[in-house]
C-alpha cells in the first residue's frame, strides 16, 4: 500500500479530510522552504503539496507565478527539488509528498530518470498540471513502474463523458480543481462542491481533495468535509510573501508565520 | 525496384493525436482539455460545410482584398545579381499582414460556436490587429494580450487596437514579450471558458490550432502557386519565409509539400547571433524539443527545462517556440531552416525600402536577409518567391532608434 493510500485510509478511520498544505520549492530560498517543509507535518500536514518551479505556470495565477520566480531565482532546479524530498525523508518516513509541476522541466531531466530518482528520495506522487491522460504516454510507464501514484485532475469542466478517461490509471487520490480558472483567484461555494464532489464519487473509490481556492480555515474544513480532503497554496505562499524583506529574502519571522496558518487549517480540519 | 516506403503526402497531418511526427498533441490542463477538444469538433463540422468556406472566401476577397499581388521584384533582383525574385504580397492585406486571414476563419467559427468573447495574444500587434479589427466588424467584445516590452515597441499598433474597440492587457510577467502574453491569454480563457474562444494568431497551441491556422494561411501559398505557374509557366524553385511562430511560413509552404523540385528555405531570427547565449529565438537551429502552450515542439530552453526569452529586433518572431509541424518538417529534412540577424533583417528592411518602393515589416525582412544572401549564388532562371507577410509601418518607430533617428 502506498503512503498516500494508507494516510488516506488511517484518515478514514479517524473518521475526518485530509489537510494537504502546498510550498514552492527554493521559495524564497533553498533554507528556509525546507525548514517550512520540515514543520508541516508537525503543524498539522496530513499529506504534503511540494510545487516545482516553472517559467511558464500557465495553470497558476500570480502568487504562484511569483512564488516560481523567486525560487528560480534561487537556484531552484529538478535536482534540487528531489534533494529536498529526500532530506525530509531521512526525519519523516510517513508524510506522504507529492510533486506538482508542468511536464518541461521532467521531459528535460528524463522522464525515466525522474520517476526513477524521484521514488527513490522518497516522493510518492505525481501531479503533472499540463498532462491531460491523452498525452501521459512519456510519463505514465515510468511512474507506474517506480510506484508513484499518478494523480489526475478533475475540472468542474470535465463532463461525464469524459470522467472514466481522467480516472483510468489514477491512483493515489483525485485532485478536484473546485473552479474554473487559476490558483488563487477565487473560491467555489460549499454548494457547488456538495453537487460537484458526488459526481466524480459515483465514478471512483479513490480518496478526492479538493484544490484552487480553498484559503481560510472554514473553507479547508468544509471541503475536508465534502470530499477527503483540502488543498490550501495560495493563502500560504501570500502568507511568506507578506513576510518577506523589500529586497524579497526571508526574514526571521517566516517560518513560523506560515507554519501557523498551517495550524490554524490542521485545527479546523480536525474539527 | 525495391523503394523505400515513404507516405504518399507530406500533407495528411495531423493524426488524431493532434501529431505531426512526434510534434504537436494537446499538452493543457484538464480543465482546458473538454474546450479544445470542442474547438476541434467545431472545426471539424465548419470545414465540412460550404457556407462556412464561402463566407471567409466572401471576406477575404472584399474585406481583406485578396488575392494578393505577386510581385517580380526587378530592381531587387538585378541588384542581387542572381535569381530572380518574387514577392507574394500580404502585406497588402487589410490590416498589413496575413494575420487576418486566419483570424477571420476564427472568428467565423467561435460565431458558429455561440462565443460571445474573443480574446488573443499579440506580440509585434498585428495579430492583435487583426483580431481587433475582426471583432469591430462583427460586434464581438475582444480582449488582447500583449507583453508589456511589446507595448512599448510597438505603440503604433497598441493605438490601433484601441482604435478598434479592443481592450489591450498589458502582461508584466517574465520578460513581458509574446510567451507572457500566451501565458496570460490562457490564464484568461481558463476562467472564461464558457463564453470566450481564444483566438491564437500562429501555428503553434493545442491541436486543433496548429492545423486550423495553417489551413486558413494555406490560402497564401495555393494563390501564390497559381501565380507563379500563370507567371512564369512554372513552380518556383525555392520558398523563403520568417519564422517566429511559423504562421506565414507555414501558410506559403503547406500547398508545395508534395512539390519535390519546390526548396523550402524557414528564417528564424538570429537576434544578436546564435552564440549569443538566450540572444535570440532560433527555435529549431538554437533549441531543443519539450512542452510548451500545449504542443510538444522545439523550445529554447535552458538545461533544467525552464523556458528561455530569447531576443529579436521584431517582436513579432520573439517566441522561443515554434509550430510543432515546423519541427516535423525540420526533422524529416523536407525544409531547410536558417536564421538571420537583427542587424542583416535591418539592412534587409532599408534595401528593400529603397529599391522597391516597399517598407516591409522586421518580421519579412529577415525573409529578404536570407534571399539577399542565396540570391547571388544563384543563376537567374531560378525562381526565389518570398513571403511579403507584414508592412513596416509599424515599425518605423523602432527601426529609426535602431538607426540613431529622432522621429
Amino acid at each position: 500500500m502506498s503512503r498516500i493510500t494508507a494516510r488516506f485510509a488511517a484518515l478514514k478511520q479517524e473518521g475526518r479530510g485530509a489537510l494537504m498544505p502546498f510550498l514552492e520549492a527554493y521559495d524564497p530560498d533553498p533554507a528556509t522552504s525546507m525548514a517550512i517543509l520540515r514543520g508541516m507535518p508537525g503543524a498539522g500536514a496530513d499529506l504534503i503539496e511540494i510545487g516545482m518551479p516553472f517559467s511558464d505556470p500557465m495553470a497558476d495565477g500570480p502568487t504562484v507565478q511569483l512564488a516560481g520566480q523567486r525560487a528560480l531565482k534561487a537556484g531552484a532546479t529538478v535536482a534540487g527539488t528531489l534533494a529536498m524530498v529526500r532530506d525530509f525523508r531521512e526525519e519523516d518516513q510517513d508524510t506522504p509528498i507529492i510533486l506538482m509541476g508542468y511536464l518541461n522541466p521532467i521531459l528535460s531531466y528524463g522522464p525515466e530518470r525522474f520517476c526513477v530518482d524521484a521514488a527513490a528520495s522518497g516522493v510518492d506522487g505525481l501531479i503533472i498540471v499540463d498532462m491531460p491522460p491523452e498525452e501521459s504516454q512519456d510519463v505514465q510507464p515510468f511512474a507506474q513502474a517506480q510506484g508513484l501514484d499518478l494523480i489526475r485532475l478533475v475540472a468542474p469542466t470535465t463532463d461525464e463523458a469524459r470522467l472514466p478517461l481522467v480516472l483510468k490509471n489514477s491512483s493515489g487520490f483525485i485532485y478536484y480543481v473546485a473552479i474554473t480558472g487559476v490558483t488563487g483567484t477565487r473560491s467555489a461555494t460549499g454548494d457547488a462542491l456538495r453537487a460537484a464532489i458526488p459526481l466524480v464519487r459515483a465514478h471512483t473509490d479513490l480518496p478526492i481533495a479538493i484544490g484552487f481556492g480553498v484559503r481560510t480555515p472554514a473553507q479547508a474544513a468544509e471541503a475536508a468535509a465534502i470530499a477527503d480532503g483540502a488543498v490550501v497554496a495560495s493563502a500560504l505562499i501570500e502568507k511568506l510573501a507578506s513576510t518577506l524583506d523589500a529586497q524579497g529574502r526571508a526574514t526571521p519571522g517566516t517560518v513560523r508565520a506560515v507554519l501557523d496558518d498551517v495550524r490554524a487549517l490542521a485545527e479546523a480540519v480536525r474539527g | 525496384m525495391n523503394k523505400p516506403v515513404t507516405p504518399n503526402s507530406l500533407r495528411t497531418g495531423p493524426d488524431e493525436a493532434g501529431r505531426f511526427g512526434t510534434f504537436g498533441g494537446r499538452y493543457v490542463a484538464e480543465t482546458l482539455m473538454p474546450c479544445i477538444l470542442e474547438v476541434e469538433a467545431a472545426y471539424k463540422a465548419a470545414r465540412q460545410d460550404p457556407a462556412f468556406e464561402a463566407e471567409w472566401r466572401w471576406l477575404l476577397k472584399d474585406y481583406v482584398g485578396r488575392p494578393s499581388p505577386l510581385w517580380h521584384a526587378k530592381r531587387l533582383t538585378e541588384h542581387l545579381g542572381g535569381a530572380q525574385v518574387y514577392m507574394k504580397r500580404d502585406e497588402l492585406n487589410h490590416t498589413g499582414a496575413h494575420k487576418i486571414n486566419a483570424v477571420l476563419g476564427q472568428i467565423l467559427l467561435a460565431r458558429r460556436m455561440g462565443k460571445t468573447r474573443i480574446i488573443a495574444e499579440t506580440g509585434a500587434g498585428q495579430h492583435g490587429v487583426a483580431t481587433a479589427t475582426a471583432c469591430a466588424l462583427f460586434n464581438l467584445p475582444c480582449t488582447v494580450f500583449m507583453g508589456a516590452t511589446d507595448v512599448e515597441r510597438q505603440q503604433p499598433n497598441v493605438f490601433r487596437m484601441k482604435l478598434l474597440g479592443a481592450e489591450v492587457v498589458a502582461v508584466t510577467a517574465g520578460a513581458g514579450t509574446l510567451k507572457d502574453a500566451m501565458n496570460e491569454a490562457l490564464r484568461y480563457w481558463v476562467a472564461n471558458v464558457h463564453d470566450t474562444y481564444y483566438c491564437i494568431g500562429t501555428v503553434a497551441g493545442p491541436a486543433p490550432y496548429p492545423q486550423m491556422v495553417r489551413d486558413f494561411q494555406s490560402v497564401i501559398g495555393e494563390e501564390a502557386r497559381e501565380q507563379m505557374l500563370a507567371a512564369t509557366g512554372r513552380l518556383p524553385d525555392t520558398l523563403v519565409a520568417a519564422i517566429g511562430g511559423g504562421s506565414n511560413a507555414m501558410g506559403l509552404f503547406f500547398p508545395f509539400l508534395d512539390d519535390p523540385s519546390v526548396a523550402m528555405h524557414g528564417v528564424e531570427a538570429a537576434g544578436y547571433g546564435l552564440d549569443v547565449e538566450n540572444g535570440h529565438c532560433a527555435s529549431l537551429t538554437g533549441g531543443r524539443p519539450g512542452v510548451l502552450h500545449g504542443n510538444r515542439t522545439y523550445l529554447l530552453q535552458d538545461k533544467d527545462g525552464q523556458i528561455l526569452e530569447g531576443h529579436s529586433i521584431s517582436a513579432g518572431l520573439d517566441y522561443p517556440g515554434i509550430g510543432p509541424e515546423h519541427s516535423w518538417l525540420h526533422e524529416i529534412g523536407r525544409v531547410k531552416y536558417v536564421s538571420a540577424t537583427d542587424r542583416e533583417a535591418l539592412e534587409a528592411f532599408q534595401l528593400c525600402s529603397r529599391l522597391e518602393g516597399i517598407i516591409p515589416a522586421l518580421e519579412p525582412s529577415h525573409a529578404l536577409a536570407h534571399v539577399m544572401r542565396i540570391a547571388p549564388t544563384l543563376p537567374s532562371d531560378h525562381h526565389i518567391l518570398m513571403n511579403m507577410c507584414g508592412r513596416g509601418d509599424k515599425d518605423i518607430f523602432a527601426v529609426a532608434k535602431h538607426l540613431g533617428v529622432t522621429l
